[in-house]
This record gives C-alpha cells, sequence and structure tokens, in this order.
C-alpha cells in the first residue's frame, strides 16, 4: 500500500464530503433572504440545515488537519500563498457560523436582516473562493524551487478561477435550493423549486465553460496526472439531467444530480492534479507532489490506523443524525435559530 | 515592527482570545452534563428551564470558541509555513486527530442536544451533553499534546533538514503534556465551575429562583473548589518539571539573574529592571523558591546569566532570554488568581455549610465577579508558556524567527491582524451583550424550542 497516495485519496475523500455537505449548507445561507419572506419563513429555511451545518463544517477542518499532517509542505505551501484568500475565506465561515447562531437571539427587524445580509455574505464567498481555487490548483500557480508561492493575491483572481467560482457559486446555490425543495415547507419548497429553474440554465452555462476553459488552461494533456476518463463526463451528464428530473418533481433525485455532479467534479480535480499537489507554473520540477511534499512513512502509517479507525464511527453518527432530523421542516416548528 | 514580531502579535490576539472561550465552554459543558444528570434523574419543569437557561448561555459562548478555532486550525500554514515544514511531520498528526475524533463528536452531539430534545431518549439527550463534554476535553488532550511538543520536543528525529516522527507513543507520554494537560483540563473545569456559580449568585442575591440556583451554585462552587485546588497542586508539578525541562523560563519568570542562593526566596513582588539586571523594592518570601522548585528547603535554581552562557555554549551564539517582565508578571498574576479563587470557593462552602450563604450578599456579590478570576489565570498561564518559550518556537530546535512565512508581505499580516481582530473585538462584545442579556432575562425567558411536532408532518396547503 503506498501511503502517500492513501493520503491523497483520504484527503480527496474529506473535500468530497466538504463540499457535498457544506455545498447544500452554503445554497441554503444564500438563498435564505431571497426565498423567505417573513421572519418565520427564514427561520423554517435555516432550520433545515440547523442541526447538521456544524458537523459539515468539521469535513473541511479535518480536510486542513489531513493537510497538515500528511502533507506538511502542501499545507505550508498552500495557506502562506493564498494567504489573503485564506483570510477572506476563513472570516466568511466566522461570520457565517457566527450569523448562524445569533440571528435569532434579539427580536429587533433590523438585528435579524442584518445577520440575514451577513449570512448570505459568509455564504457566498466560500462557495465562490472554492470554485476559484479549483481553477488555480488545476491551472497552476507561480511556486519557487524552495516550495514558496511567489505571486500575488491578483494572480489568483485570473478569469479562468474567475468563472470556476462563479461556477461553484450557483452549483452551491443551485445544490442548496434542491436541498430546500426536499426539507423545507411546501411554500417554500416551491419556492425553492423556482430558484433552481432560474438559476439552474445559469450554473449549467457557467459550469460548462468552466469545463472548456479547463482544456486549455489546465492544459490537460501535457500536465495531467492521471486520465479521469469517465468521471467528468458523468458529472456534466448529471449537471444536465437535474432540470430533466426536476420537472417531474422527482425532488430527491435532482437533488442527489447535484450532489452527484460535485462530488465527480471534485473526484476528477483530485485525478487530473494526482500525483501533484500544487502545479508549479515556474517549473514542473518544482510542482509539490505526494512524493516530495509528504511526512515520513512512519508518521503516515500511524495516521492511517487512527483513520481507519475513527472514520468509520464519525461517518455512523453522522448518518445516524441525518436519519435522527430526517423530517421535513414545518411552519410551525419552534426553531433554535 | 518586524514581521515576525507582526505575526506574532497576530498569533497572540487570536490565540489569546480562543484560549479566553474555549477553557470556559470546556468548564461549562461538564457543569450542564452534571446538571442534566440530576434533571434526568428527577425531572422537574424548574430543573429543565435551568438547564435551558445555562444552556444558553453555553451556546453563545461554545458558537465563539468553534468559530475562532477555525482560524486555528489553518493559520499555522499561513504565518507560520516554514514552522509547519518544519514539524508538520510530527505536529499536524495530533492536530488531525483532533479534528477526527473531537471536532465531528462535539459538533454532532450539540446539534443531537439542542435540538433533539424530543427527537431522542432523556437517556440518549443526557448521553449527547456528556459526549460534547468529552469531546471538548478530548480536544484540549490533542492540541495540548501538539504544544507540548514545541516545549519539549520528544519522540523524533531531525532528517532532510525536519522533524520526523518516530514514536508516537513518546508524544502521548511526553513529561510535559501530562503536566500541561491536567493543569490547563483542570482550570477548564475551574473556569465552569466559577461561571455557573457566578451566574447563580446572581440570582441568589435577589431572591430569585433560588431553589434552581442554590443548587447549581452548589454543583458549580463544589466543582470549582476541587479544581482550583488541585490546579495549585498539578500548577506545583509542572514548576518542578519546567526547572528540568525549560530552566530558563522559570528563571525569566523570576526575573533570577543571577543563580540563587542555596536557599532561594520567592519575589512576591518587584520592580523588575531587566536592563541593568537588578530587582528594586523586592518583597520576598524565604526558601519559598526552593520549595516551589525542589520541594525543599534547599535547592539552587539556576540564573538567567549562567543558563544564557549555557545555551549559546550549546546552541550557538544567540540571546536566549525571553521577555522577563512579562513572564514574571503573568507567573505572579497566574499564582495570585489561583489562590483568590480557591479561597473564594472554599469561603463559599464554608457559609453553605454554616447555612448562612444566602444571606452573604455581598459575598455572592464576589463570587459573581470572581467569573473573571480564572479567566485571568488562564490567559497569563498560557502567556507565560508561550513568551516564556522564546525565542523558541520548537523549544532547543527552531527560533521563532526562523519559523515564519518566508513569502507573506508584511502588508498582508496587518491586514489580517487589523482583520481578525476586529472581528473578534466586534463579536466579543456582542457575545458579552447577549450574554448579559440572557442572564437578565433568567429562566423566565424560555423560548419554546421544541414544542413536540409530529415525526411526520402533514403538510397543510394553506400553510403559507
Amino acid at each position: 500500500m503506498h501511503l502517500p497516495s492513501v493520503w491523497f485519496g483520504l484527503i480527496a475523500v474529506l473535500f468530497v464530503g466538504y463540499l457535498f455537505l457544506e455545498g447544500f449548507d452554503y445554497g441554503v445561507g444564500i438563498l435564505v433572504p431571497f426565498l423567505g419572506r417573513t421572519d418565520q419563513e427564514r427561520r423554517a429555511l435555516v432550520g433545515t440545515i440547523g442541526p447538521v451545518w456544524d458537523a459539515n463544517e468539521v469535513w473541511l477542518i479535518t480536510a486542513g488537519g489531513a493537510i497538515f499532517a500528511a502533507f506538511p509542505d502542501w499545507y505550508a505551501t498552500l495557506f502562506s500563498g493564498f494567504y489573503l484568500v485564506l483570510a477572506l475565506l476563513l472570516a466568511a465561515l466566522i461570520i457565517r457560523a457566527v450569523a448562524l447562531e445569533y440571528r435569532s437571539k434579539d427580536d429587533r427587524p433590523q438585528w435579524r436582516a442584518r445577520w440575514d445580509e451577513l449570512l448570505v455574505v459568509g455564504s457566498a464567498i466560500p462557495a465562490f473562493v472554492w470554485g476559484a481555487a479549483m481553477g488555480n490548483m488545476l491551472h497552476g500557480v507561480p511556486i519557487n524551487a524552495q516550495m514558496n508561492y511567489v505571486g500575488g493575491f491578483f494572480t489568483l483572481l485570473n478569469p479562468y478561477a474567475i468563472i470556476g467560482g462563479i461556477a461553484s457559486l450557483l452549483l452551491f446555490t443551485l445544490h442548496g435550493a434542491l436541498f430546500l425543495s426536499m426539507k423545507a415547507p411546501l411554500e417554500l419548497a416551491k419556492r425553492a423549486d423556482q430558484a433552481a429553474f432560474r438559476i439552474g440554465w445559469l450554473t449549467t452555462l457557467f459550469y460548462f465553460s468552466f469545463v472548456v476553459l479547463s482544456y486549455y488552461f489546465a492544459n490537460l494533456r501535457v500536465r495531467l496526472g492521471v486520465d479521469p476518463g469517465p468521471v467528468p463526463v458523468l458529472a456534466g451528464f448529471c449537471m444536465i439531467a437535474i432540470r430533466f428530473v426536476l420537472q417531474r418533481g422527482l425532488r430527491g433525485w435532482a437533488f442527489a444530480l447535484t450532489g452527484l455532479t460535485i462530488v465527480l467534479s471534485t473526484i476528477s480535480v483530485f485525478l487530473t492534479l494526482y500525483p501533484r499537489l500544487m502545479i508549479s507554473t515556474l517549473n514542473p520540477r518544482w510542482s509539490l507532489t505526494i512524493y516530495n511534499a509528504s511526512s515520513n512513512g512512519y508518521s503516515l502509517m500511524v495516521m492511517t490506523i487512527v483513520a481507519i479507525t475513527v472514520l468509520p464511527i464519525v461517518l455512523v453518527y453522522q448518518v445516524w443524525t441525518y436519519w435522527l432530523f430526517r423530517k421535513w421542516v414545518s411552519m410551525d416548528d419552534a426553531f433554535h435559530y | 515592527m518586524t514581521v515576525v514580531g507582526l505575526a506574532r502579535l497576530q498569533f497572540g490576539v487570536t490565540t489569546i482570545y480562543h484560549f479566553l472561550i474555549v477553557p470556559l465552554t470546556i468548564g461549562t459543558a461538564l457543569q450542564l452534563a452534571i446538571l442534566e444528570t440530576i434533571y434526568w434523574k428527577n425531572p422537574t419543569p424548574k430543573m429543565r428551564a435551568l438547564l435551558d437557561f445555562f444552556g444558553r448561555l453555553f451556546l453563545l459562548n461554545f458558537a465563539l470558541g468553534v468559530v475562532t478555532g477555525i482560524l486555528q486550525e489553518f493559520q499555522f500554514g499561513m504565518n507560520w509555513s516554514s514552522y509547519s515544514r518544519f514539524v508538520g511531520d510530527v505536529f499536524g498528526a495530533p492536530l488531525a486527530v483532533e479534528a477526527l475524533a473531537a471536532f465531528f463528536l462535539e459538533s454532532t452531539f450539540i446539534a443531537i442536544w439542542i435540538f433533539g430534545w424530543d427527537w431522542v431518549s432523556p437517556r440518549l439527550h443526557l448521553w449527547s451533553i456528556w459526549l460534547v463534554a468529552f469531546g471538548t476535553s478530548l480536544s484540549a488532550f490533542w492540541i495540548l499534546t501538539a504544544n507540548s511538543f514545541m516545549q519539549e520536543p520528544v519522540g523524533f528525529v531531525l532528517r532532510h533538514g525536519r522533524a520526523e516522527m518516530v514514536n508516537f507513543f513518546a508524544l502521548l507520554g511526553n513529561p510535559q503534556l501530562w503536566v500541561e494537560f491536567p493543569h490547563t483540563e483542570i482550570a477548564a473545569l475551574a473556569t465552569g465551575g466559577f461561571f455557573v456559580a457566578g451566574i447563580s449568585a446572581v440570582f441568589l442575591r435577589k431572591g430569585k429562583h433560588v431553589e434552581e440556583f442554590h443548587l447549581s451554585f452548589r454543583v458549580a462552587i463544589l466543582t470549582a473548589a476541587v479544581a482550583s485546588i488541585l490546579v495549585i497542586i498539578i500548577g506545583h508539578e509542572q514548576a518542578q518539571h519546567l526547572i528540568v525541562s525549560q530552566p530558563m523560563k522559570m528563571a525569566a519568570s523570576e526575573a533570577l539573574y543571577h543563580t540563587s542562593s542555596l536557599h532561594a526566596p520567592w519575589t512576591l513582588i518587584a520592580w523588575i529592571g531587566p536592563v541593568r539586571q537588578v530587582n528594586r523594592f523586592v518583597m520576598a518570601i524565604p526558601y519559598t523558591l526552593s520549595i516551589l522548585a525542589y520541594n525543599s528547603l534547599s535547592g539552587r535554581v539556576v540564573g538567567i546569566d549562567a543558563l544564557q552562557h549555557l545555551y549559546v555554549h550549546r546552541y550557538g551564539p544567540g540571546w536566549y532570554v525571553p521577555p522577563i517582565v512579562v513572564t514574571f508578571w503573568a507567573f505572579r498574576l497566574m499564582i495570585l488568581t489561583g489562590f483568590l479563587m480557591a479561597a473564594i470557593a472554599l469561603r463559599a462552602i464554608w457559609l453553605e455549610h454554616k447555612g448562612i450563604l444566602l444571606k452573604a450578599s455581598n459575598f455572592l456579590r464576589v463570587v459573581s465577579w470572581s467569573i473573571g478570576l480564572p479567566l485571568l489565570g488562564n490567559i497569563m498561564g498560557w502567556v507565560m508558556t508561550e513568551v516564556g518559550r522564546q525565542p523558541w518556537i520548537v523549544f532547543s530546535l527552531m527560533k521563532t524567527a526562523d519559523g515564519v512565512s518566508p513569502t507573506v508581505p508584511m502588508a498582508d499580516v496587518w491586514i489580517t491582524l487589523v482583520g481578525f481582530g476586529g472581528l473578534y473585538g466586534i463579536l466579543g462584545y456582542i457575545d458579552t451583550r447577549l450574554l448579559i442579556k440572557y442572564v437578565r432575562l433568567g429562566p423566565e425567558a424560555n423560548e419554546p424550542e421544541s414544542p413536540h411536532p409530529p415525526l411526520f408532518q402533514v403538510v397543510n396547503p394553506t400553510d403559507s
């Protein structure tokens, strides 16, 4: 068993879990003030993710810890290199979590309106950043021989990355709308459906723009890691199928399809990268790979044992919470948030 | 200010803020678990209202602990990338285990605790708060495992210019960890005890809800008393370990420029003059430093000059003395808060034993103000341990100045320092305001958090 590859895979799994789960949380956060007209409606919308969003976010924290433990150089280069972007992302996550926790702690309408605005901003920023980050990861960034990022903030804000960011922002919003269409009270679920139809075509447009651009900017033929083969094609089919499934009123399936689009796209990105972690645009030999950036074998072995012991338990109780809180949210509920 | 100075300031500000909240939530989680156990045995509406009341306060703080923790997970890489490359092999593992084992546990079961009142059995609900309490302490254990490596590196070899892990169990058995973790964990339990006791005291003084708050007061003050005494004892153990593992930290915390006499006195207060290496207006207790260091009336404690000389010999040219004024006063303030906490908690128990606690209005006011004591003590302890380790980021292996990110511009560090500093300030203000608001509202402000909805909802078509 090649441990660096195992950890590359495990980190991919953590990101897949994070983007699938927090993806709809972000979407719901973005949609709350647009779909909810009264305060009670907004509380119902937030209530759909109430018991799960916090644990969903832990997937990201765990991915961060796993990157640190398994590939310290990746951790160091990525977070010192994408410094301001990461700071923005973290500030957004902080504001978003506090907005969720504090919005209903005061009755004043201005108080709640202000937190709802912050909830939208705090959800939209990470939703955008991850697509943009994927763009930059696929395209590569200026990394020198000492593994240090030598570009600036605006190096990361190139048109390709921005299209990727808009695509992920829209995709997560759609994912959130379809989640609401399953979980929210009927009237709100209908509005979520309408929102899904309204942004669906735009999402498809930006998604495929990003895919097409990837063929040029990610320069796949030269730099391809593992040929992702049918995976991105399947992701594309899922993306197209969402509309038709939703028109037939198959809400669960529609949600599953946005989920699959997210999962398969993330897998495609990781396959394309493998065995590289960060591509250097200055010199391919300066790229970070699972070979030159990993922890030593002993460290990885310890972590592997811990992960295969603990992760299944975590999965069991996470799945169990989703089962526990599986019911539709009703307008008559009294909401914590 | 240099990039290193700025990066340190940024890390200090964000970490101290995080550490202000986290021990409080660790300790309060245990208080809630005990209170819910009492409720589980005898479920009365009053007890439930009390539980909900402290639960509301807990969740306000818990949210801040969680969000400030997000930054912690990533900022080693942001500002300290050279450090992260150097120690990631060893240091990353406990962080990853912390997230995997503790954060998932906390976040999942806190949700069950908040939302699950009518969805899970009372027994499972009780389990979930105990699991939250366990998760918060587990998290403390793993992050302190990582920190202990910075204080006392073990279980590694230097290879390829970095520290690589060779023995995970050496990390877990790090002697530093087994003084640092109990000391910090028990201080956290004391913090929670004083928080619940202090809030309860407000109601006892006003004569409102006396029955419930008398109960929570007794539980909390007992925890606080036991924890405060233990924290002093373990603190003493830790000081004795410090003499062996990081004597320079001890010497700096004592402002001991030259090696002490055979019967070393302990300086209670003094005007510290680190430049001329002379302290004035010294008030000292004879023999006490020897006792502190060796449990004996006699024993020399090595001074700063001798250690500086030794370290130059051992680690090459350089200045190995941490900031003396800061560590000296941090150490004393920590000790002062510890003894005050123990005294106040014991006095409360004495008054309770005599049956005159409820009439001791002024004393109850003191207990309420004491909520701040452990918070101050925690911060001072943390400052002493981290500032006192300087100039090292990993003791004896890497200096702080070498750990900083080489390519992050100063302007960027300023942006995040001011940005996160400002954000945390605003959040702290809002949190405090909300805490005060909910304390004023008292247990009556019982929002109907879960009114027994049906498991499968029948959708009403006229529902809008």
